[in-house]
């Protein structure tokens, strides 16, 4: 409908001016007549089609389960939404248990009916609302009409929308991790959950379960993250520091044309690869090294999963101070080789500690990443809450909690799911005040050198 | 410094190259085309005198090149003892590669080539062996941006001395940062502020920190790479004066734009022109009475 | 030069030479340790693939039984119908187990022919019955055909298990490995190519499992993505480099995208849980789910990259454009967005690749299932290829060790295929201006 407004607006503007000879009377070459045509019949039909698209669902289902008989109804949010599922499992055809199948058999009719109308009304509304924009911007095309400058006004709020799409991204995710973490310190309170000494969020099944509520003090899980956090970075800074001073200040153009795609490589193998590496070679490794000098070393130890993450981590360093060494004016080391220094005290008098801040804000972003890391630590630390600072023992993370609390059969209301989010939380904002921090350190060391 | 180092010596001789290509189109007169031919030409004998009376460095057949580009052909220059070498020419055309030269400067450049017997006190310093942090504590070098490392200024001064050890303790130090930044005439104007950070002081007083920072380490002689290019008048005549007042402890070489710097500061002045030297003599002489028609063109301002 | 000064000058020299035995040995530790630093990388990206690949390639075959099928009327089609439901009811494995009695004859006893069955994959039957259901002409016939093996078999076979360790890591008793001799000197067993694991949904049995139905999962997703991402991306870095005011908001919008690259990867799949799952209702562990959770992943590094892109376009195509008299817009869309479309492309490639190893957030919104049919559309329940190596890593299986390690390959060969298009594209459309 909308190339088919396009054409005609095309024509029409052509029309307008009694055809191809005069069409230098018109104000904008002719497709742009068109275009706006186009515009105007396709683009509210579409806004329609969204806003319906994520109305129409709830509304449905709203009606269906207002029709369901009351015995089904009065059972809690979890249950309904299990309901929800197996009518419209129903409704599409699909096996769901025959007993089921029985009670919700109206319903899911009533569903599948409710659909159908529901797409009926609506292809109805957008061929009327495109009409309707066609004809409108059939009375506006004249000559003299600046369609151009309309449809590029279009345009370019299309790019405005686009460039706010990271606003609305960053937004979203804090308030929907901010919303269950909400309802989350409705069930424990705050203070109990950042200060809280022992973590072990089983909820009971039955009210009467022994040791029915969990505990969540996720100091634990803090403490796990910092710990294994600490080993990579133990790891990573000295050798990724190394390795970008080694790169570009000493090796020759063919080391480096080497050894920097090899460090991409790195770059660009998948957490889950070396969480799999993790967990298939290093902690074995590990164990039996340990074992052979008496040491009790955890299969899951935060020392194994720690010192992979580190060599993770390992190009992100180097290639984010390569980038601040790099910023380091050749001025400076001229100058300190001119009075006879030679470049390893070159490097570590002038060139590092010009670089300084940059480094600093590069090993902060490292840092961020460490915490933030997931698929290592899922597959190669351990479940159990320990509050150590032995890395040889396994302890756990806040993402690794997050993932177990959250994969899996899950009732949406208990505690020990809102935990995630709560977790989910304070990871969103540590991380972002460490990328803030550390973004804006970097930018003001590069201006300093610009 | 990979990026920055490459990117200076493609500069440089791309620069040469530039020089090359557009020498002839700049001749204003027949003479100076011919002058031009014999330039070009593959032996080509410096005009007047290359020696000094009691040389501290020796320069023989020195040629420099940048990858292919050859930036300097078959150098020869003495520096005298207590004397101040002015290097003139125009742009591109060789003077700063062959001050480079007598520190071993060009090292830090991935393609530089430098070929020829160079010599401090009739010791070899272009050869493999020679040791270059004992060769540029010897011969110190001040840049034309000035370069203050991003510390305090009595750490700048400090670093050359800590770094070689020529302090034993915290007072001998004291002692070298002070000394130094009197000789620079620094010290008044710097004495309250010695913690604070070099990069604070102005332009003039930022060299003036760089020359400090030179002679701290005591060399024998001081290169100077237009070291008064990024000043104003007012801080260029404070470093003139400083020169002059250093002449009679060092052998100094200073690259020049300005002719009448050259004059000023200078005791012999060697003309360069596309990375031949054509004529080095007294420095009254060349301003008054040069020997080549290039010189004469380049001083009274034809070209350049 | 008073003699002071000469004096002073000798001093220094002694001074100096006394240090340099000292920091050039300083220096040589240095640069050593930035050489071991710089080589400890590439060891371990060596280690890592010899780890991987010494455990993974031999997945790439199966071990397999040559066997003479004799498809049983009585058996399978009693009726002598063909009718499809009876075949596909038939029991397939008496075939199976008959073609193998006849190979080895003195197997007897119901322990023993249950451990003889245990040689051959649970799934080969329905291999056959596959066979037969496309083509009932087969009833009534003897076929030799290759009968997929049990991954214990395979295991053995491979070496991965030692023949003398019963009870530990072997689980075949000594009699079945008797049987698996007899067979490989009838030259019955072979390792052939394993056409499964490049065709088949996951399964419980590490023969039966395939990487298609991940992979299938990884191709929906990353669509999505791409439509998604690729033109939010552009047109966002167009507005910031082209169009936008200087001013707070901007900076904002400019922090906010550096920022959210740094996000960790988690925090995109609870916003992904809660938003699109809880919120609009969408389905679990669906493609479209996950495309749109990486799509707003990788929006941030296709907009980085795409504003790297549009900035290196010099000011003076835009002048020249501009001065022609088009409107900005027009110059933008007709000079500036053609110029920079490699370097956009290259972005969005890498982009692309850093979304096809994100598994994280895909746990977040059920990916991590254990799926058997291959996703068809974008709304079927899928995996994808690194929550395939995450679940198969969890495996306890020898067998499934090698798989994962294969599965690893196979989305590392396409991580490396898609950054040398990268490369290749920068190569060859980088412009200096």
């Amino acid at each position: 409908m909308a190339v088919a407004s396009f054409v005609l607006g095309r024509r029409r503007s052509i029309a307008t001016v009694g055809g191809y000879s005069s069409i230098r009377s018109l104000h904008s070459l002719p497709k742009y007549y068109g275009y706006y045509a186009a515009i105007w019949c396709g683009l509210p039909g579409l806004l329609l089609v969204a806003a319906w698209l994520s109305l129409s669902d709830s509304v449905i289902t709203g009606r269906v389960v207002a029709s369901l008989p009351e015995a089904l109804r009065g059972s809690s949010d979890a249950q309904l939404g299990l309901l929800v599922n197996d009518i419209k499992n129903l409704a599409a055809g699909q096996f769901v248990n025959p007993n089921r199948a029985v009670e919700l058999g109206a319903a899911a009719e009533l569903y599948n009916s409710l659909q159908a109308s529901a797409r009926w009304i609506l292809s109805g509304l957008i061929v009327a609302l495109g009409l309707a924009g066609f004809l409108y911007s059939a009375t506006r095309l004249q000559p003299d009409f600046r369609a151009r400058n309309k449809v590029e006004t279009v345009i370019k709020a299309a790019l405005v929308v686009a460039s706010t799409i990271a606003i609305f991204t960053t937004v979203g995710i804090l308030l929907s991790v901010l919303f269950e973490a909400l309802r989350f310190f409705q069930k424990i309170s705050f203070t109990e959950f950042l200060f809280g000494l022992t973590w072990s969020p089983q909820t009971a099944l039955r009210a009467d379960q022994v040791g029915s509520s969990g505990a969540f003090g996720a100091i634990p899980l803090f403490a796990g993250t910092l710990l294994i956090s600490g080993i990579a970075m133990f790891v990573a800074l000295p050798i990724g520091l190394m390795t970008a001073v080694y790169l570009t200040e000493y090796a020759s153009p063919r080391i480096r044309a080497v050894i920097k795609p090899v460090l991409e490589i790195l770059a660009g193998i998948p957490t889950v690869v070396y969480g799999f590496f993790a967990a298939l070679t290093v902690a074995p490794l590990l164990r039996d090294l340990g074992t052979s000098l008496g040491l009790e070393v955890a299969s899951e130890s935060a020392l194994g999963a720690g010192l992979v993450m580190g060599v993770m981590i390992i190009p992100f360093v180097s290639s984010l101070t390569d980038d601040v060494i790099n910023a380091v004016p050749q001025a400076m080391r001229d100058g300190s080789y001119a009075l006879g220094a030679t470049k390893s005290e070159t490097v570590k008098r002038v060139i590092l500690p010009a670089a300084l801040p940059g480094i600093v804000g590069g090993a902060l972003l490292a840092v961020s990443r460490a915490i933030g890391e997931t698929m290592i630590v899922v597959m190669a630390a351990g479940l159990a809450a320990n509050l150590t600072v032995n890395p040889l023992q396994a302890v756990t993370t806040v993402t690794v909690q997050i993932v177990t609390l959250l994969v899996g059969d899950q009732e949406f209301d208990s505690a020990k799911t809102l935990a995630a989010f709560a977790l989910g939380l304070v990871l969103f904002v540590v991380t972002l005040i460490l990328n803030v921090f550390a973004l804006h350190v970097v930018r003001k060391y590069r201006e300093q050198y610009e | 410094m990979s990026g920055s180092q490459t990117a200076e010596a493609v500069d440089l001789a791309e620069e040469e190259q530039l020089d090359n290509s557009r020498a002839p189109r700049m001749d204003q007169s027949q003479a100076v085309a011919e002058d031009f031919q014999s330039v070009a030409q593959e032996e080509y004998e410096t005009h007047g005198t290359v020696t000094a009376e009691d040389p501290v460095m020796t320069v023989r057949d020195c040629n420099v090149f940048y990858g292919d580009a050859q930036a300097l052909f078959d150098v020869n220059l003495d520096i005298g003892r207590n004397q101040v070498v002015a290097l003139i020419g125009p742009s591109g055309c060789g003077k700063s590669t062959f001050i480079r030269c007598l520190n071993r400067m060009n090292d830090t450049i991935d393609t530089a080539v430098v070929t020829g017997d160079i010599r401090l006190y009739g010791e070899d310093i272009n050869s493999k062996s020679t040791d270059v942090v004992l060769l540029r504590a010897r011969v110190g070098m001040v840049f034309q941006k000035p370069n203050p490392f991003p510390k305090s200024i009595f750490e700048n001064v400090a670093y050359g001395p800590r770094l070689h050890g020529l302090a034993s303790n915290r007072a001998e130090l004291d002692e070298i940062v002070e000394t130094s930044l009197r000789r620079a005439g620094l010290w008044e104007e710097a004495k309250d502020r010695l913690d604070q950070p070099g990069t604070g002081l102005s332009g003039g007083q930022q060299q003036r920190l760089c020359i400090a920072r030179t002679i701290a380490v005591n060399p024998e002689v001081i290169l100077m790479d237009e070291p008064c290019s990024a000043l104003d008048p007012i801080a260029t005549a404070r470093i003139e004066d400083l020169i002059d007042e250093l002449s009679e402890n060092y052998a100094i070489a200073i690259v020049t734009h300005s002719m009448q710097q050259a004059a000023r500061v200078s005791q012999r002045t060697a003309y360069f022109h596309l990375g031949k030297l054509i004529e080095v003599d007294e420095t009254n002489r060349i301003f008054t009475n040069p020997g080549h028609k290039l010189t004469e063109d380049y001083v009274t301002g034809r070209f350049g | 030069m008073t003699a002071d000064e000469k004096r002073a000058q000798e001093e220094t020299l002694r001074r100096v030479r006394a240090s340099l035995a000292r920091r050039y040995r300083s220096e040589r530790r240095f640069r050593l340790f930035g050489l071991s630093s710089a080589l400890l990388g590439l060891a371990f990206v060596a280690f890592l693939f010899v780890t991987i690949i010494g455990n993974g390639y031999t997945a790439f075959w199966q071990t397999q039984f040559k066997l003479d099928i004799y498809f049983d009327p009585a058996v399978i089609d009693p009726d002598g119908q063909a009718d499809p439901q009876q075949l596909a009811s038939a029991n397939y494995r008496a075939l199976i187990r008959d073609a193998l009695q006849s190979e080895l004859p003195d197997v007897s006893g119901r322990r023993e022919m249950r451990e003889l069955n245990r040689l051959i994959s649970a799934g080969a039957e329905f291999d056959l019955r596959d066979e037969v259901v496309a083509n009932v002409a087969l009833i009534g016939s003897t076929r030799e055909l290759w009968i997929t093996a049990d991954d214990e078999v395979d295991m053995l076979v491979k070496g991965h298990v030692e023949r003398d360790e019963q009870g530990g890591a072997r689980r075949l008793s000594d009699s079945q490995l008797r049987w698996i001799d007899a067979l490989a000197a009838d030259g019955r067993v072979e390792q052939r190519f394993n056409v499964n694991f490049f065709t088949r949904g996951d399964s419980r049995d590490p023969e039966q499992a395939g990487i298609a139905g991940a992979a299938k999962g990884s191709l929906f997703a990353l669509l999505v993505t791409l439509v998604i991402a690729f033109p939010l991306g552009i047109a966002a870095a167009v507005y910031l480099e082209e169009f936008a005011p200087r001013n707070r908001w901007i900076d904002l919008v400019e922090v906010n995208i550096n920022n959210l690259a740094a996000v960790p990867s988690i925090v995109f799949g609870l916003l992904g849980l809660s938003v699109f799952l809880n919120f609009f209702g969408l389905p679990r562990s669906a493609p479209l789910v996950g495309g749109l959770v990486l799509s707003l992943m990788t929006l941030p590094t296709i907009i980085i990259a795409s504003r790297a892109a549009i900035k290196s376009v010099p000011p003076s195509v835009r002048e020249a454009a501009l001065g022609l008299g088009a409107s900005q817009v027009q110059t933008v869309l007709h000079h500036v967005v053609p110029l920079a479309m490699p370097g956009m492309l290259t972005g969005a490639i890498i982009g692309m690749a850093r979304a096809l190893g994100e598994s994280a957030p895909l746990l977040m919104i059920g990916m991590v299932a254990f799926i058997v049919e291959v996703p068809q559309s974008i709304t079927d329940p899928a995996t994808a290829l690194p929550v395939q190596v995450f679940l198969w890593a969890d495996s306890p299986e020898r067998a499934f060790v090698e798989r994962t390690s294969a599965a690893t390959m196979v989305l590392l060969a396409f991580l490396l295929a898609m950054n040398a298009v990268a490369i290749w594209l920068r190569n060859k459309f980088e412009r200096r201006w």
